[in-house]
C-alpha cells in the first residue's frame, strides 16, 4: 500500500506543483494571447491529423500483424514498435535522412517534383505519426488476436466476401480496442517534442507546436510556459477523463 | 581465497595508478563544471585538455544555448563557471546574485553567412537572403546568434521568412551542413571549425559584435580550479586556441 502511495505521489506531486505555482493572474492574458492560441491550434490539427494516418495505415498493418506467424510476425513486429523505443530525436534524424531534401526519398521527390518536406507542417505531422502509430498498431493488435474467429468464419461460411468481414463482423468487433488505441495515439501526437523539432524546426504557426512552445517559453517567460503547460494538461485530461473505464480497458 | 584478494589488491593498486595522465606529477586530479554556450565547444575543448595535461584538472563541460544555460543556472544547477555569448544572460545571473563583477570579456565573434560548399544557391549578401524559395533557418530569437541575427538582418534592412529557429546556433548549422537549409546566420568560429560549410562575410556596417564574458560562480565547488580555468583562457595560450577557432581575442 505504502509504493502504491508513493507511486501515485509521484504522478501527482509534479501536477500539483504546475497548479500551485501558476501564474492565475496572467492566466487569462496569456491564454488568449496569439502565441498560445496559434500554437495550440496547431498541435491540434496536426495531432488528429496524424491519428488519422495513423488509423489508415495502421490498422491494416494491425490486421496482417495479427495474421502472421514465425519469424516474418517478430520482424514485423519489432519494425512497427521500433520507434516507441528510440529516442524521438533519434527519430527525427532518421526521418531527416529519409524524406529530408537530400533523404532517400527526399531526394527523388524534390528533383521530380520540387517538394520539399523539412520545416513543413507535413514533417510535423509526418514525426507525429512516426512516434504515435506503433501505439495504435499495438492496441488494435492485441484487439484483433483476442478476437473470437469464429464470428468471421461465420461470416464467411454464409457467402461474404473478405472486405465485407472486415467492415460489418471485425470492425465493430474491435472497436474498443480501435479507440483506446487512437485515443494512446493521438494524446502522444500531442505531446511529441523531439522528432518534431528535429525534423519539422520551430517556427509559430507553422511547426512550432505547444510542447516546442513550451520549451522556448521556458527561457524567457516562465510564467507563459507554466500556463501553456496547464493547458495542455487539461485538454488532455478532459479527452482521458471522457473515455470510459470500459475502454481504457480494452488497453 | 586468499589468490582471489591477492588478485584484487593488484588490480586495485593497478587501476589507482593508470588513473593521472602524464605530465601532471603528483598534484591529486581535481574536478571542474563548466557551462558554456554552444559556439564555444571546439576552442573550450581544446583548452579543457590543455588544463588537465598541464594542471591536472578535468573539466566537465556542458554546451547549449546560453539561454538554457541560464535558465539551468537560476534553476539551482551547479557549476564552477559560465561562460555566455553575450552580455544580456551574464547580467541576468549577476542580477540573480549568482557570479560577482568584474565580468570579464574573453573573446568576441562576428556574424557569418553559412552556405553550402560552392554556394550552390548564389548567396553573396544579407539581402539575398530574402530570396523567395531560399530555405533560411535562423537560431531563435531567445538564442544570442538569433538576437545578434536579427539586428544584423535589422541594419541591412533585410526581411527574412526562416523555415526554422532552432534553439542553439550548432542547430543551424547543421542544418546548413546536412544540406535541408540553403543558407543560416553563424558565427565566423561555427565556419571555420565546422568545415563542411562555406561562409559569406557580411560586411562591418551591417555585423554584430558578440562579446563573450566569463564568470566564477559564487557557488563553485572548486574556486581553485575554476580560476586556472579562467586564467588559461585569458592567457596568450588560450587567446591563440580562440584564435584559430575563428574568434576575436579579448
Amino acid at each position: 500500500m505504502a509504493l502504491a502511495g508513493l507511486g501515485l505521489l509521484f504522478f501527482l506531486l509534479p501536477l500539483a506543483g504546475l497548479i500551485v505555482r501558476a501564474p492565475w493572474d496572467q492566466a487569462v492574458s496569456s491564454i488568449g494571447s496569439t502565441e498560445t492560441v496559434t500554437a495550440l491550434e496547431l498541435s491540434l490539427f496536426c495531432s488528429v491529423t496524424a491519428t488519422a494516418v495513423a488509423l489508415v495505415l495502421g490498422i491494416p498493418l494491425a490486421l496482417v500483424l495479427s495474421r502472421t506467424t514465425g519469424t516474418l510476425r517478430g520482424v514485423l513486429r519489432a519494425l512497427t514498435t521500433l520507434p516507441m523505443v528510440l529516442p524521438p530525436v533519434v527519430g527525427g534524424v532518421a526521418l531527416f535522412l529519409a524524406f529530408g531534401r537530400t533523404g532517400l526519398v527526399g531526394s527523388p521527390l524534390r528533383q521530380a517534383f520540387g517538394i520539399q518536406i523539412p520545416f513543413t507542417t507535413a514533417a510535423a505531422v509526418m514525426a507525429e505519426t512516426f512516434v504515435a502509430m506503433p501505439f495504435l498498431v499495438i492496441a488494435v493488435e492485441a484487439g484483433l488476436r483476442s478476437l473470437d474467429p469464429r464470428y468471421e468464419e461465420a461470416a464467411r461460411a454464409l457467402g461474404a466476401r473478405g472486405w465485407m468481414v472486415f467492415a460489418r463482423v471485425t470492425l465493430p468487433l474491435i472497436r474498443p480496442a480501435i479507440f483506446s488505441g487512437a485515443v494512446l495515439c493521438w494524446a502522444r501526437a500531442l505531446g511529441e517534442f523531439g522528432a518534431t523539432i528535429t525534423f519539422a524546426g520551430n517556427f509559430p504557426g507553422r511547426t512550432q507546436t505547444v510542447p516546442i512552445a513550451v520549451y522556448v517559453a521556458l527561457e524567457t517567460h516562465p510564467d507563459s510556459a507554466i500556463l501553456l503547460s496547464l493547458v495542455l494538461l487539461g485538454v488532455s485530461v478532459a479527452i482521458l477523463v471522457g473515455m470510459r473505464d470500459r475502454w481504457l480497458g480494452a488497453l | 581465497m586468499r589468490n582471489r584478494l591477492l588478485f584484487l589488491l593488484v588490480v586495485g593498486l593497478v587501476a589507482a595508478c593508470g588513473g593521472s595522465p602524464s605530465g601532471a606529477g603528483s598534484t591529486p586530479q581535481t574536478a571542474l563544471t563548466v557551462f558554456a554556450a554552444a559556439s564555444l565547444q571546439p576552442p573550450f575543448d581544446k583548452i579543457g585538455d590543455r588544463l588537465l595535461a598541464t594542471k591536472n584538472v578535468k573539466t566537465t563541460f556542458s554546451y547549449a544555448g546560453t539561454q538554457t544555460l541560464t535558465s539551468q543556472l537560476l534553476n539551482g544547477a551547479q557549476a564552477d563557471v559560465f561562460a555566455s555569448a553575450d552580455k544580456d544572460h551574464m547580467f541576468t545571473v549577476l542580477n540573480a546574485g549568482l557570479v560577482t563583477a568584474p565580468l570579464k570579456g574573453f573573446a568576441t565573434n562576428f556574424l557569418e553567412i553559412a552556405v553550402a560548399k560552392g554556394n550552390p544557391k548564389g548567396v553573396h549578401s544579407l539581402t539575398d537572403l530574402a530570396r523567395p524559395g531560399l530555405v533560411v533557418v535562423l537560431a531563435d530569437p531567445s538564442v544570442p546568434a538569433g538576437k545578434y541575427a536579427d539586428q544584423a538582418l535589422r541594419n541591412a534592412r533585410v526581411t527574412v521568412k526562416p523555415a526554422s529557429l532552432e534553439l542553439q546556433v550548432t542547430g543551424v548549422l547543421s542544418k546548413v551542413a546536412l544540406g535541408e537549409a540553403d543558407a543560416g546566420i553563424v558565427y565566423v568560429s561555427d565556419i571555420v571549425t565546422s568545415g563542411k560549410v562555406d561562409g559569406v562575410p557580411i560586411p562591418a556596417e551591417q555585423n554584430v559584435t558578440a562579446v563573450y564574458p566569463i564568470a566564477i560562480l559564487k557557488s563553485a565547488t572548486n574556486k581553485a580550479g575554476a580560476q586556472v580555468f579562467v586564467d588559461l583562457v585569458f592567457s596568450p595560450e588560450g587567446q591563440d586556441i580562440l584564435k584559430a577557432a575563428g574568434f576575436q581575442g579579448a
